[in-house]
């Protein structure tokens, strides 16, 4: 296993053409292994699209281990390569990815980088979330999805807007009916007054969706419990805040006291590592 | 959602701006005006015929001789889509600057007066004199592509004959456009499959920029079968996406529209996927 790393490696590192570095780098990603992720995040500053293309695909696959060094590469000078970065962290779904791609979903120039922000937003892994975070950061994404819904000039933006306010709406199904009304609701308007065929179309299909849709709540019981720390929590936490302090001072659930005893709550590491189908508050591991 | 005003505050010209820049003395401002106007689809009148009258500017030359002025002029009539203009993109056509008949010829198809067949065919036989052949390899002696896509899209059915003998041009890309056109102008949908099929063997050339016209043209004419194949064309997300969308159009519009077909759904699900 070892050997066929560094070899798979050391035929990205050797690749003499764009069309040799394309293939080893889908021979490395292909390979599924956590090993690759430092080479797999260089090569999404290569500058050979396909290549990143197969990156961003090989981390996606990989997901909870690729995010630390992804968000890291957030902070470097290459814009293509944040990029890159961005659109892998949408695809994984990780809460630590979230305050990243409120961000560009609203406001990046690229527009592959708002398109796949949008999507994420709906895909987040939302069973990880505590409790009280989680209504937070989920009436955060339904801002912003509904404001890039709305608002975006792309038409494949905000279809892309649609895929993620459908998502979002099944998972507030239980605990937000009021979110979900809002969420057809905006729906019901783009069906008739979205400038795109495409648009309309995929307004249409996630209308039927939600009407049919029951069954997909099943699935978070299985998956497995979150990997994030209390201090990861912590981070997410105190930017959420901050966001929302940016935005628009102090409204009734921006009030600091509630954070600040959110902070608290979080703070505290769970009991169980497992509690994911408990019906404890907490929802996350420490571990 | 794209609106006018939004549109004209974020750049740096006004309509009445673009309008007088397009009739003044500087070359570089009018050359961008042209390309403004078009652009943010200011059809105003006045903005059309100023924009016909730049089709036979002498002005803005280039060292090689084209008509810069002239090409951003075209293009933007075609935007525009005002049929005043078909009598002017018309004569366009003769002009000696490729580039300025290449976008002629596409504005014209989206223009979409079947009148300009005749002269489009005329121009396809290269029987037009006085007219230079492409700056750039492979020195093309008339823009076939845009010429061949035209004449796809205005119907034109009884030139078949003309059309089909490019389907075997050297130039890939010509053939492309020519099983482009002979899908729309086939009406017998087994025989305008084989078209369509020729355009999904083609996503698999080993040339990027051949892989993206051919996403291009089977985003054109909407081809149902080759939805999975555009899904797995190595190429960017960006034009897969356009390309499928061109799929979902047609399945919309060829359906009722209160309810989704098949087609349309197996089209987004794979667009989920590439977002």
């Amino acid at each position: 296993m070892a050997d066929s790393l560094s070899s798979l490696i050391q035929a990205v590192e050797a690749a003499d053409s764009s069309s040799r570095l394309l293939e080893a780098v889908q021979n490395l990603a292909s390979a599924h292994l956590e090993g690759a992720i430092p080479t797999l995040i260089a090569a999404l500053s290569y500058n050979n699209p396909g290549a990143a293309v197969a990156a961003v695909d090989g981390l996606i696959a990989l997901g909870e281990p690729a995010v630390p060094p992804l968000l890291e590469q957030l902070d470097c000078h290459n814009y293509t390569a944040r990029a890159w970065a961005i659109r892998a962290l949408a695809g994984i779904g990780d809460p630590r990815g979230l305050i990243t791609l409120l961000g560009v979903a609203t406001a990046d120039f690229a527009l592959s980088v708002r398109r796949a922000a949008a999507r994420g937003l709906g895909m987040m892994k939302w069973h990880w979330f505590p409790e009280q975070l989680l209504e937070i950061a989920q009436e955060e994404a339904l801002e912003a999805l509904l404001f890039v819904a709305r608002q975006d000039e792309e038409w494949v933006v905000r279809y892309s807007a649609v895929v993620g306010l459908q998502s979002l709406a099944n998972a507030v199904r239980a605990t937000h009916p009021e979110w979900r009304s809002q969420i057809l609701s905006q729906l019901e308007q783009m069906a008739t007054n979205d400038s795109s065929w495409a648009v309309r179309a995929r307004v249409e299909l996630a209308q039927q969706r939600l009407q049919t849709e029951l069954e997909i709540q099943s699935t978070t019981a299985e998956s497995p419990p979150s990997p994030l720390s209390a201090t990861d929590w912590q981070i997410i936490l105190q930017k959420l805040y901050e966001r929302k302090g940016a935005e628009r001072h102090v409204l009734a659930e921006g009030d600091p006291r509630r954070y600040r005893e959110l902070a608290v709550a979080i703070a505290q590491p769970c009991e169980t590592a497992s509690n994911l189908s408990s019906t404890s508050n907490v929802q996350f591991s420490d571990e | 959602m794209s609106n006018e005003l939004d549109s004209q505050s974020d750049g740096s010209l006004t309509v009445e701006q673009a309008i007088a820049n397009l009739q003044g003395e500087d070359l570089g401002l009018r050359v961008y005006a042209a390309w403004w106007l078009g652009r943010f689809r200011v059809d105003a009148p006045q903005a059309i015929d100023i924009l016909i009258a730049a089709l036979q500017d002498e002005d803005d030359r280039t060292e090689a001789g084209g008509y810069p002025l002239r090409r951003n002029a075209a293009r933007a009539l075609g935007k525009l889509g005002d049929v005043r203009a078909v009598s002017a993109l018309v004569q366009a056509l003769a002009c000696s600057d490729f580039y300025v008949r290449e976008a002629a010829a596409q504005s014209l198809e989206m223009l979409g007066d079947p009148a300009c067949i005749a002269p489009l065919i005329t121009l396809l036989q290269d029987q037009v004199p006085g007219t230079l052949p492409a700056p750039e390899p492979p020195h093309l002696t008339q823009p076939f592509d845009a010429i061949l896509e035209a004449l796809g899209t205005l119907g034109a059915t009884k030139e078949v004959s003309d059309i089909l003998p490019f389907l075997d041009h050297p130039v890939p890309r010509v053939q492309y456009a020519a099983a482009r056109a002979m899908y729309q102008l086939s009406p017998d949908p087994q025989v305008a499959s084989q078209y369509g099929d020729r355009l999904v063997r083609a996503l698999a050339n080993e040339d990027l920029q051949l892989r993206r016209t051919v996403l291009a043209d089977l985003g054109a004419i909407g081809y149902l079968p080759a939805a999975d194949a555009i899904a797995q064309t190595r190429a960017e997300n960006s034009l897969k996406l356009i390309s499928l969308k061109g799929l979902l159009e047609k399945q919309v519009q060829i359906h009722s529209a209160s309810q989704l077909s098949e087609g349309a759904i197996k089209v987004m699900t794979l667009m989920d996927e590439l977002l």
